[in-house]
């Protein structure tokens, strides 16, 4: 990957950061620190790896994202007004009534949207039926699973990962967001898992771990599961929950928080000054 | 469709009923896909599924994730059946049936084997009373309670192409034999089995047997019991619920589950609202299920001929 696409990646992260905080503030708060952490991530995803067309959601051979982790539905938004699924405007609609953009990601709500999520680990058996599903279709789509690592508390997540192995779906890949934090605090202080990447081995995953912040790491980890082969792919994520806003990254409770007036200036200043920076 | 009833039981026990009309809608439809949580053995679909591994998916015993790869399935255009015990087939995976199925919109038809007493010596562990309320409460949700074998096959051939979650509560044992062969009962719809001008019983699954005993008693007693399957617990045939109702004057609901939510309910809900008359119940009382022989049980729990017969007379002394 040359370093002019490494550079439009970073810049579409920027792009989906400042939408993300776009729709947030508009409804004052939000989850934000989960919806950031994953920004990197989904820049990749719909800026190089998946195959989709903007003009035809419900393509059925496009390559499909499940975002288990539900609540990050702005982070997904912001990426898909960017990609022009929907006016930019209506990001200012998050969680208002009568929206196209509730909270938590809905499949018959949101142009784009693949599967309704919410009540954690749900997605990923979801994931497993669609991979499933496209396969017996004869489809050569893939399909991506965003998990969040305190969601990974959900038995059903586990459920669905011995299924995916048992079935030999190489046309999933499962991207665990390990940010290292959950509502109530760190998930080490909470329900400590251990090494992912050790479980997800040991569930039959061709799993590798990188920089879950990196657009380069991140792009290399998929273009990797390109290949199919007979195991579901796992990439760990290691990420900071809200990522690429600095002061959002440091507040210890970043799951949902405040976006006022006053935040909304700074951070999308900061965020500005970076894109340009990067597209200048 | 056609009334054959003589108080015999058919031929066919529903596992064999289910170990053949599965593998036939799986033949008949491609986009047809069958999911079991390593129970196939119980539904005689074990052979079936073990040479067709693509349509007959065992998913071993993880039901909340095979609710989900059923609503995945469903996005990727498939039209799933899944099965287990109706304890695991609705408490078990009932967030994932409501929420990545029903609010999702991913359609699924769900078998729950062993309805209410009939579970016997599996015990109170495996004793569903309560599924049928559970599965009412989903927005959309169709709740069959199959009477016969006849009724089942029709009913699950039915639900394959019908849209949103469908719950099918069935039986694996000896049921009477009610309708003729190839008899058709239509979703939404009741048959009234038996007419009568004193009181009105709404029976559903093993019940109808029941009460088709209890009114056959109640002639020779001089008392005149209409019966009416109500094989479509949800819709639930409101149109032949007022009509019998308002021609008898007196109603017995006889189920074989919990009495909170379940065809009780459903019943009373109807005639609440459009022709109030004195009604009673035979139900599971507010418990949980235990061990031991369906006879047994349906006498511990009040399932049987005669607790009808007691409660069609209470009704009509309260005319």
């Amino acid at each position: 990957m040359d370093q002019q696409e490494v550079k439009a990646l970073k810049a579409l992260a920027v792009r989906i950061r400042l939408a993300t905080v776009e729709a947030i503030h508009s409804i004052g708060s939000g989850h934000l620190g989960g919806a950031l952490s994953i920004g990197d991530v989904l820049a990749v995803l719909y800026g190089r790896e998946m195959n989709i067309r903007v003009d035809d959601p419900t393509w059925p051979e496009r390559d499909k994202l499940v975002v288990s982790k539900g609540h990050a539905g702005p982070g997904v938004y912001g990426t898909l007004a960017v990609k022009g699924y929907f006016p930019y405007e209506e990001l200012k609609t998050l969680n208002k009534n009568g929206t196209r953009l509730p909270s938590h990601c809905d499949r018959n709500k949101t142009p784009g949207i693949d599967v309704t999520t919410g009540s954690l680990g749900q997605g990923t058996s979801q994931a497993c039926g669609l991979a499933l599903g496209d396969r017996l279709k004869g489809r050569k789509d893939r399909v991506f699973l965003i998990v969040g690592d305190g969601e990974m508390d959900e038995g059903q997540c586990w459920e669905a990962f011995s299924f995916a192995a048992a079935h030999k779906l190489s046309n999933l890949v499962v991207l665990i967001d390990w940010n290292k934090k959950q509502l109530d605090g760190m998930c080490d202080d909470i329900l400590p898992m251990g090494s992912f990447k050790e479980k997800m081995e040991a569930f039959g995953f061709d799993t590798v771990q990188i920089n879950g912040n990196d657009v380069e790491a991140i792009a290399a980890a998929l273009e990797r599961t390109r290949q199919g082969g007979d195991k579901p792919y796992a990439i760990v994520l290691d990420t900071v929950k809200g990522a690429g806003i600095e002061e959002v990254a440091n507040t210890v409770m970043n799951h949902s928080m405040p976006v006022n007036d006053e935040k909304y200036e700074k951070w999308t200043g900061e965020l500005k000054k970076e894109l340009a920076e990067l597209e200048g | 469709m056609k009334i054959v009833y003589n108080g015999e039981m058919d031929e066919r026990q529903g596992k064999a009923v289910l170990g053949e009309t599965i593998p036939a809608i799986l033949e008949s439809d491609p986009d047809a896909i069958y999911l079991d949580a390593d129970l196939m053995s119980c539904i005689g679909t074990l052979k079936y599924g073990q040479q067709h591994k693509d349509r007959a998916i065992d998913c071993g015993i993880a039901e909340a994730n095979m609710a989900g790869v059923a609503a995945g399935l469903a996005m990727a255009g498939f039209k799933p059946i899944i099965h287990s015990f109706g304890i695991f087939a609705s408490r078990r995976c009932f967030d994932q049936i409501f929420l990545s199925g029903g609010y999702a919109k991913n359609d699924i038809t769900v078998l729950g084997s062993d309805p209410g007493v009939t579970a016997a010596m599996n015990g109170g562990t495996h004793m569903p009373f309560e599924d049928v309320a559970l599965y009412r409460v989903i927005p959309g949700s169709t709740v069959l309670e199959p009477s016969d074998p006849t009724c089942l096959i029709s009913l699950l051939k039915q639900c394959v192409n019908h849209p949103g979650i469908k719950y099918l509560r069935v039986g694996r044992k000896s049921m009477a034999r009610i309708y003729a062969d190839g008899s058709e009962l239509p979703i939404g719809k009741a048959t009234v089995l038996r007419d009568g001008t004193d009181a009105v019983i709404f029976a559903a699954g093993i019940m109808v047997h029941e009460a088709l005993q209890a009114a056959a008693s109640l002639e020779k007693q001089g008392i005149s019991a209409a019966v009416v399957d109500c094989y479509s617990i949800k819709p639930l045939d409101a149109e032949i619920v007022i009509a019998m109702a308002k021609k008898t004057g007196a109603a017995v609901v006889a189920e074989n589950a919990n009495r909170h939510g379940g065809l009780y309910s459903a019943v009373l809900e109807v005639l609440a609202e459009n022709c109030p008359v004195p009604a009673a119940n035979v139900s599971v009382e507010d418990e949980f299920g235990e061990v031991g022989t369906q006879g047994y049980l349906q006498q511990r729990f009040g399932l049987t001929a005669e607790h009808i017969e007691a409660q069609v007379k209470a009704v009509i002394a309260r005319k």
